[in-house]
This record gives C-alpha cells, structure tokens and sequence, in this order.
C-alpha cells in the first residue's frame, strides 16, 4: 500500500485537480520526488532550488511537521499520509 | 465588556461579525476600507443590492444594529496598516482576521504579538479553509508556522483559484467560535492547532503546532503559560 498525499487546493493543478494522490518511497523527498513523475512541476512548488522545503510551506507525516523529525530524509512506510499545508490568503472580497 | 475587531468584514469577517453580534458576547470595531461590490452579495451575508457600492463597515453596522439594537459598535472605513493599528485598536481585547492578503495576515499577526493581544487567524482558498487561534507569548503564532512569505505570484489568489460561500461561510464561523473563547478568558481550542477544512469532503481535521523559539515574529516573546483551563 503506497503512500497517501493530502493536496492543498493551490497546487492541484499540478495532479489534475486530484485532492489525494498515491506516492512511493522510504522517506518524505522520495515520495515528493515519485509525485513529480507523474505530476511534472510539482516538486518546485514544495521545495526551492536547494531541494529544501519552501518555507512557506509545511509537510506533516501522520499529523507531524518533518521541521521536527527529519525533514525530507524522514522516514515513511506504507499507509503513511503526508498532508502538504502551504500558507492561504483569501477571505475577504 | 470586551471588544473584538474584526479587521476585513468580507467572506470571512462578515459571518463572524453576524454571529458576535447576535451572541451579543462584545463590542465590535468592525475595519475595512473597501466599498460592497456586486460579486460580494452570494457570500457576505450582511449587505444586499441596496447596499452596492456603500462603504463595507457602515452597510455591516446598519444590518447587524437591526438584529441587535443594544451592540456597541464602532467602524474604521480605513486599511490597517502599522501607523494606524494602535489607533485603530486602541481597546480591542480580541482580534479576528478577516483579511484577503497574506501580506496583511503576516502584519496582524506582528501586531497581535506586539500588543499582546489575542488573534483568530483564518483564511480559505477554493475548498480549502484554515483556521488557528493566537495567543502571544503562549501559542505558535502565524510566522512559527510560516518562516518565509512566498513571493506575490507564488501563491494563486481567490480570483484565480476561486472560492465558495459555504467554504469561506464556515470558516468564518468557525473563526467566531474562537473569539468567543478567548472573550471569555478561556483557551480556545485552537491555540497550538492548526484546523484545515476540506470543502468538498466538509471535514475538518487539526494539527498540532509548536511554537518555535526561532521564530522570527515571536521568539522574543518571553513563554507564558497561564494553565487556563479549557471549558
């Protein structure tokens, strides 16, 4: 069973519309990698050109923030969810 | 009694306002330089067709003083910005951001840190809401959750990824929810949670925060812990 990723509304474009998408690998940066197979242009949004994770941008594994466990190198397995939680603005008009 | 301002009264400010307003639980400062436009009318429930065009704080004041003549009630037609904020809030007890630009979700959040005051943060986009209580020196605030702003074209705005009335309707609500907490002096469920709402599913789920010592808005702030209780 492959990971689950959680896909915030801005970046859906990026799996045709896909709220929940299917990853593999053994760590956070493998799956992310994996996603950007199948969903060219994705990777760049989450992560800058030194390859870390944009810091407007959080990633929780299984409810926890991987700025608090390995951080992309942090392991995941089978049946994990990654929920991908970039910051949002709108509310107003 | 306590005061909550209630700074952008759209989408999201509006419903909140509605709803303090009816809960009769405080004074409003109700903040927003903008005119009701047309394409307001399907999600801020307190203007109508007559009200097009119609600074948003006075058409706000006059509905919500039909529901509950007594509200005490006081309106900014202006834009928060830093050289009005401690005039514009001289008195607010609580804080509820109603706002549509992460630029000046980021400020209130500074602000809020800088006057100790509480702050509900929301914001929606498409089907998706957010949703995080405040409390300076006490809970994470916005910046240990968000280090670095995107760029002005890296995140898409409401007009591009569009947003729905129930959405943005809910959130807001929910955002009243909290206030109500923190008028009271109660923790509000959300401080050191961050809810996320999925739209489509209409699911909310919650993660945990941390506030971060680093944190470039609030690691000066000294750790306070109040042990208020929960209700």
């Amino acid at each position: 069973m492959p990971v689950t990723v959680k896909v915030p509304t801005p970046l859906r474009k990026f799996t045709a519309g896909s709220e929940s998408v299917e990853g593999e690998g053994a760590s956070v940066g493998a799956v992310i990698d994996d996603l950007e197979s199948g969903n060219a242009g994705i990777r760049e949004r989450i992560c800058d050109e030194q390859g870390k994770v944009r810091r407007f941008v959080n990633i929780y594994v299984n409810g926890e923030d991987i700025r608090f466990l390995q951080q992309l190198d942090t392991a995941v397995k089978d049946g994990d969810e990654i929920a991908i939680v970039p910051a949002i603005a709108g509310g107003s008009r | 009694m306590k005061r909550c301002a209630i700074v952008g009264i759209g989408g999201l400010g509006a419903p909140a306002a509605a709803l303090l307003a009816r809960t009769a639980a405080a004074a409003l400062t109700l903040i927003d330089d903008d005119n009701v436009d047309l394409s307001n009318l399907p999600r801020q429930p307190l203007y109508g067709k007559s009200d097009i065009g119609r600074s948003k704080v006075e058409a706000a004041a006059a509905r919500l003083r039909r529901h509950n003549p007594h509200l005490e009630l006081r309106t900014h037609a202006e834009r928060l910005t830093a050289a009005s904020a401690d005039r514009l809030l001289a008195d607010a007890d609580v804080l509820l951001d109603g706002t549509d630009n992460l630029d000046t979700k980021i400020h209130l959040n500074e602000i809020a840190l800088r006057r100790h005051t509480p702050l509900v943060h929301a914001g929606v986009l498409g089907l998706d809401g957010q949703l995080m209580s405040i409390l300076p020196g006490e809970s994470a605030c916005l910046r240990c959750l968000f280090v670095e702003l995107p760029d002005g074209d890296e995140l898409p705005t409401c007009q591009q990824a569009g947003i729905l009335a129930p959405v943005v309707g809910a959130v807001g609500l929910a955002a009243a929810r909290e206030a109500l907490f923190m008028l009271r002096g109660t923790r509000p469920p959300l401080a050191d949670r961050f809810a996320i709402l999925d739209g489509r599913r209409l699911r909310w789920r919650a993660l945990e925060l941390h506030r971060r010592p680093q944190c470039p808005a609030c690691g000066h702030l000294a750790i306070v812990d109040t042990h208020r209780e929960d209700p």
